[in-house]
């Protein structure tokens, strides 16, 4: 067991509490756009954590790829769609969907609960169980993930590449539907069609 | 502490007062040196401007208009600040320092210099160089763009919405270049840190970057840079002619202020970024002068980087703005095709020379393959839907839209 030394304990709690405030910010605000923002906050606070643990890689690509590449693609989805505005929270689409949701949050949550309870994952040398070697910071620490990478994760890495060449090819075959003849004249005579599903 | 020993050798005996003296005193001189370079950043791209333009330029304040900045820094300061009525209060004032401090940050890791010794403590002239080193600048970008995407949002007025809705479509566009033309510098390099990268460069003109990776890195990155930056000729973020002002239409006074700066800032460091990454930062030729020797890489560093600096306003004065859909041709179906292949082709050659012809073989042949399946994309374009209803939109339609919106508001 490393003994957690007081700048340790202090940036854990700032780290924390940045995810803890900007998780719940992202269910109580009522504005989209100011949920993401609670989102690059909690973001934030889980990059501080991986720096703390002295996986400085991790943080940085924390930064870059949710921060910087997927939020941004949330508010430009929510700018561009103009879904900015208050919604109808009553207005249930699927029927009976809130019991679904809640027995999913406890499978969900029991799962976690579990994996933390019995698990042995150590990731660095300040972590709570102490376990396992301490990563080495700087290029040390690329080299670490990417033979854990692509060698013991390998399939799994292949795994969620493969699934997003196939999200990404299922999302332009839904939006970029090939034209019938018949709508192709129809579309020339009438006026655009604005898609029903763009106020909500 | 063992995070910042491995890389800075300010840090291997401990933290005394003395090395945090050092590390204020290098945060506080970089920071000055910056503030500086802006402001004759500015005079510099108006002076050059005018010049292609055949005009005079800024000549009232001070020798050539040397002080003409600061004349408009404090005209600023002293405007009224204005905020729209339907801005979002909060984060119309927090954008500007979105846009600012990534740019003040990026700089911190750019050496400028080689190496200084001061009472027994070896300096590197760079104001930090973290273990990560060049994805501070990717990270750094990715939350700049925040800064112009909530910006144009948070005016609550149509051109700024527009503007950011572009920046954030472009900015990300051009970021996935961006970030494989570095990787490929990374995997030559064997290192992330500004610091290394630098200094396996230093041995003469054949080991920078621009040569030893072939040109075209060298060229993406300009171009990528260019576009992140929202420089001209990739400016359709303020194309005035089309936005107004683009997504600072509705800033006035020191927030305005704010935007302008970090906008310059960020041309000095990305010139001196690419001047770090391909052009081997502070190397050059260091003539053997006692006690003056770490001049020199300094005096080599500003030299290139005014180079640079010099193109970006250049850019401007000579290229017109590309049109939306070009940019982004440009971006998805060139820079990021070219850059990837190149990439792999550099590593198979890291590899041993076989694998890096194989590499480039099959470089090749996606890129024939890519190559007809945009033909063959194009020929189609009449009869693909469109993803968002017709473009130009039909008065009739548009009129009914925004009517609907306005109903809804008022009940």
């Amino acid at each position: 067991m490393i003994a957690a030394t007081v700048p340790d304990v202090l940036v854990f709690v700032t780290a924390a509490l940045l995810i803890v405030v900007g998780a719940l910010g992202v269910l109580a605000v009522k504005n989209p756009v100011h949920a993401a923002l609670s989102l690059i906050m909690t973001l934030f606070g889980v990059a501080i954590a991986f720096v703390a643990q002295s996986a400085d890689f991790l943080a940085a690509v924390q930064v870059i790829v949710y921060a910087g590449a997927i939020v941004v693609l949330f508010l430009f989805v929510i700018m561009f769609l103009g879904v900015d505005r208050r919604e109808h929270v009553e207005v249930e689409p699927l029927v009976g969907q809130r019991a679904f949701a809640g027995i999913g949050v406890v499978v969900t949550v029991a799962g976690i609960v579990t994996l933390m309870a019995k698990s042995h994952w150590v990731t660095g040398a300040v972590a709570v169980s102490g376990q396992g070697t301490p990563i080495v910071p700087g290029s040390a620490n690329v080299r670490e993930v990417g033979t854990a990478v692509f060698t013991t994760y390998l399939f799994a890495f292949e795994a969620t590449a493969a699934l997003l060449i196939i999200a990404v090819v299922g999302a332009v075959l839904l939006a970029r539907r090939e034209r019938r003849r018949d709508e192709i004249d129809e579309a020339t005579a009438s006026a655009a069609p604005v898609t029903e599903g763009s106020d909500r | 502490m063992t995070t910042f020993a491995t890389v800075d050798p300010l840090f291997n005996h401990g933290v005394t007062w003395a090395v945090l003296l050092i590390v204020i005193i290098k945060a506080v001189v970089g920071f000055a040196a910056l503030m500086g370079s802006v402001t004759l950043m500015i005079w510099f791209e108006r002076k050059a401007i005018s010049d292609m333009q055949s005009r005079i330029g800024p000549q009232r304040w001070g020798p050539f208009g040397l002080l003409q900045t600061l004349a408009d820094g404090i005209k600023l300061f002293f405007k009224e600040d204005l905020m729209p009525a339907e801005a979002d209060r909060f984060v119309f004032k927090l954008a500007p320092y979105l846009v600012l401090v990534p740019a003040l940050i990026t700089f911190s890791i750019i050496p400028i210099g080689g190496t200084v010794t001061v009472a027994g403590h070896v300096i590197d002239l760079q104001v930090a160089n973290p273990p990560i080193g060049i994805l501070v600048m990717l990270a750094m970008s990715g939350i700049s763009v925040y800064g112009v995407i909530l910006a144009g949002w948070s005016s609550g007025s149509k051109y700024p919405l527009m503007s950011s809705v572009r920046a954030s479509a472009q900015m990300i566009s051009y970021e996935a270049a961006l970030g494989m033309t570095i990787v490929t510098v990374v995997l030559a390099t064997g290192s992330l840190s500004t610091h290394d990268i630098v200094n396996a460069q230093a041995h003469g003109i054949w080991h920078w970057n621009v040569i030893r990776l072939g040109i075209v890195p060298f060229v993406v990155f300009v171009m990528a840079i260019t576009a992140e930056l929202n420089r001209p000729p990739f400016d359709v973020v303020e194309a005035e002619s089309e936005l107004v002002g683009g997504f600072h239409t509705e800033y006035s006074s020191l927030r305005f202020a704010l935007f302008f700066l970090a906008e310059f800032m960020n041309v000095i460091t990305m010139s001196a970024m690419i001047v770090t990454l391909f052009l081997g930062g502070p190397a050059g030729w260091v003539p053997n002068i006692p006690h003056l020797r770490w001049v020199f890489p300094i005096l080599w560093f500003l030299a290139k980087t005014t180079g640079f600096a010099f193109v970006y306003v250049w850019f401007r004065g000579a290229l017109p703005r590309f049109r939306y859909d070009q940019l982004m041709d440009l971006g998805w179906k060139r820079l990021i095709p070219l850059s990837l292949g190149w990439m792999l082709i550099v590593a198979g050659f890291l590899v041993n020379r076989s694998w890096g012809f194989l590499m480039a073989a099959l470089v090749l042949v996606a890129y024939i393959v890519l190559t007809r399946a945009f033909e063959l994309g194009d020929g189609r374009r009449g009869d693909v839907l469109p993803t968002v209803g017709e473009r130009p939109l039909p008065g009739a339609v548009l009129r009914a839209w925004t009517d609907r919106d306005s109903r809804e508001e008022e009940e």
